[in-house]
């Protein structure tokens, strides 16, 4: 391939299927290095979703003993950890809205693990 | 004073007295096309943020330089142009002669032969883009590389139709459907064709909702364009951020020809997703990208004097552009089929086409068409994956492209 300007059929063949390869090449490194930058990011989030209810809360609220027949229920539109214990969605959401203005925090910044009605035994 | 001598002097100066001298009829051909191209843009729509502008250039340029005069008052001169490029001429890479000889246009024109304007609008791009369904499916990248098929099949067509190395790599890279890698490259590697090929780049684009959709029909099957395809995981803020830096830094170092045009988009994305520059990202996506719209449009359509465009080869060109548009999509198509089966039928292949990059039309059309299969049918962020990838893959095959062509 002496002559990159006046180029042969053979030559330009050879350029372009080239081409296409590096093309290729080139994306599938860049994808590997999205996959392993998404695998971190997915890992770590884990590993901190794991340490927080820990840091968040000193006793579950899922490990105070039930009494009645109290099955929870997840809400709806969650990412399926907030469990509701005889407590309605409507007020669930109403609580979350609540505690969220009273921190002045924003609610997709807090996480809630449970909810569930404390009744008094008189 | 001589009143008829200064009359004859008036009239010869004119330009109706030009469109009779020698060629002057090439400047009325083009006035003609410059027309067509209006009304293309401004009644049939067809991309008329630049198309008008490019129109708009070509009529100035054609009404105020003539072959037969001194090209004292033109806008755009290309003999200038053409010195700048002989390396035997004193004005060979001056900008100096340029600035005190041109014409306004001329003056324009030195952004998009410096390579400025198409890698500022590429920061519009990047500001303007929401990598998230790229980034929740990484997969989707592939089908950006498989899109890129039309830009090597062209090439190839143009140095079989006798074209040089370096403008079949400016002809081919119309493939890309990414008109501002097209202008970077061509006047990179081939500016006497910045012209007809920054027409058939753009023109193709606005035609893809109608050159892809009976593409797309003729290479799935019903069943094949029925696929609904799953949600897409949600992708978090710090991905975001971190994605353009890390894309930018990977890609550069791969192919560093590729500096200006991936460098711009990543930084203006980087501005996009920080959360801490709004105000930059908003001028990138709006006032910044608006104002080099209208330099780099008026000053492409400069380019199209009569001597330049009325060319057989300007008909190869518009033909290879319409070759490179439809093997891209081609191309993606197939890469979609393949992940078909690969994924055990959970991916659309529509979503293919949305491999070249024409960023949102190309994904707007794999929505719409997969919609007309089924109505519950929603592509469209899926089909966003593969489209900014289309982008990246199109930047990356001109950065080979410049690697080898460029010298």
């Amino acid at each position: 391939m002496n002559d990159l300007v006046n180029l042969s059929l053979g030559d330009g063949a050879g350029i372009a299927v080239l081409g296409y390869l590096v093309v290729f090449l080139g994306i599938v490194m860049l994808m590997l290095v999205v996959m392993l930058m998404s695998r971190i990011m997915i890992v770590s989030k884990a590993k901190a979703a794991k340490t927080a209810p820990v840091k968040a809360v000193d006793i579950p609220a899922d490990a105070i003993p039930l009494t009645g027949p109290q099955a929870a229920i997840t809400a709806p539109g969650t990412a399926g950890e907030l469990k509701l214990y005889d407590t309605e969605p409507r007020d669930a959401a109403m609580i979350m809205a609540i505690l969220a203005d009273s921190l002045g925090k924003p609610l997709n910044e807090l996480r809630f693990l449970s909810i569930r009605e404390i009744k008094e035994e008189y | 004073m001589d009143i008829l001598g200064t009359l004859q002097k008036l009239a010869l100066e004119s330009g109706f007295a030009a469109f009779f001298m020698a060629d002057g009829w090439k400047n009325l051909v083009m006035i003609v096309i410059a027309l067509v191209l209006l009304y293309l843009g401004i009644v049939k729509k067809f991309e008329p943020l630049l198309l008008i502008g490019i129109a708009f250039g070509c009529l100035l340029a054609n009404l105020s330089y003539f072959v037969g005069q001194e090209g004292g008052n033109a806008l755009y001169h290309p003999e200038l142009w053409a010195n700048f490029l002989d390396q035997n001429s004193e004005a060979y890479h001056n900008y100096g002669v340029i600035l005190t000889q041109g014409g306004l246009l001329d003056i324009f024109y030195i952004g998009v032969k410096a390579g400025i304007y198409p890698s500022l609008i590429f920061l519009g791009v990047g500001a303007m883009t929401d990598f998230g369904p790229l980034l929740s499916n990484p997969k989707s990248l592939l089908l950006g590389a498989a899109a890129q098929l039309g830009v090597f099949f062209a090439f190839f067509g143009a140095i079989a139709l006798g074209f040089t190395g370096p403008q079949a790599a400016s002809i081919g890279i119309i493939g890309g459907a990414d008109g501002p890698t097209a202008i970077f490259l061509t006047t990179k590697l081939a500016p006497e064709l910045l012209g007809p090929i920054a027409i058939a780049a753009y023109s193709y684009m606005a035609l893809i909702p109608m050159i892809q959709p009976p593409l797309m029909k003729l290479f799935t099957t019903d069943e094949m364009r029925k696929v609904k395809m799953e949600q897409t995981r949600e992708v978090s803020k710090t991905e975001k951020i971190i994605f353009p830096i890390v894309v930018a830094s990977f890609v550069i170092l791969l192919l560093p020809s590729t500096a200006p045009l991936i460098g711009c988009l990543m930084l203006g994305n980087l501005f996009r997703e920080t959360g801490v520059t709004d105000r930059l990202s908003d001028t990138a996506q709006n006032a910044l990208m608006n104002i080099v719209t209208i330099f780099l449009a008026t000053s492409v359509g400069a380019t199209m004097v009569g001597g330049n465009f009325l060319q057989v080869k300007t008909l190869y060109i518009i033909l290879l552009g319409l070759v490179a548009f439809s093997i891209s999509t081609i191309g993606g198509l197939t890469g979609g089929v393949i992940m078909y089966y690969a994924s055990g039928k959970k991916i659309n292949p529509l979503i293919g086409s949305a491999g070249v990059s024409a960023v949102p039309m190309a994904a707007r059309v794999s929505q719409d068409v997969g919609r007309r299969y089924n109505k519950t049918n929603f592509l469209l962020m899926h089909a966003m994956g593969p489209n900014v990838a289309g982008v990246i893959g199109s930047a990356i095959a001109a950065g080979f492209l410049l690697s080898v062509f460029g010298g």
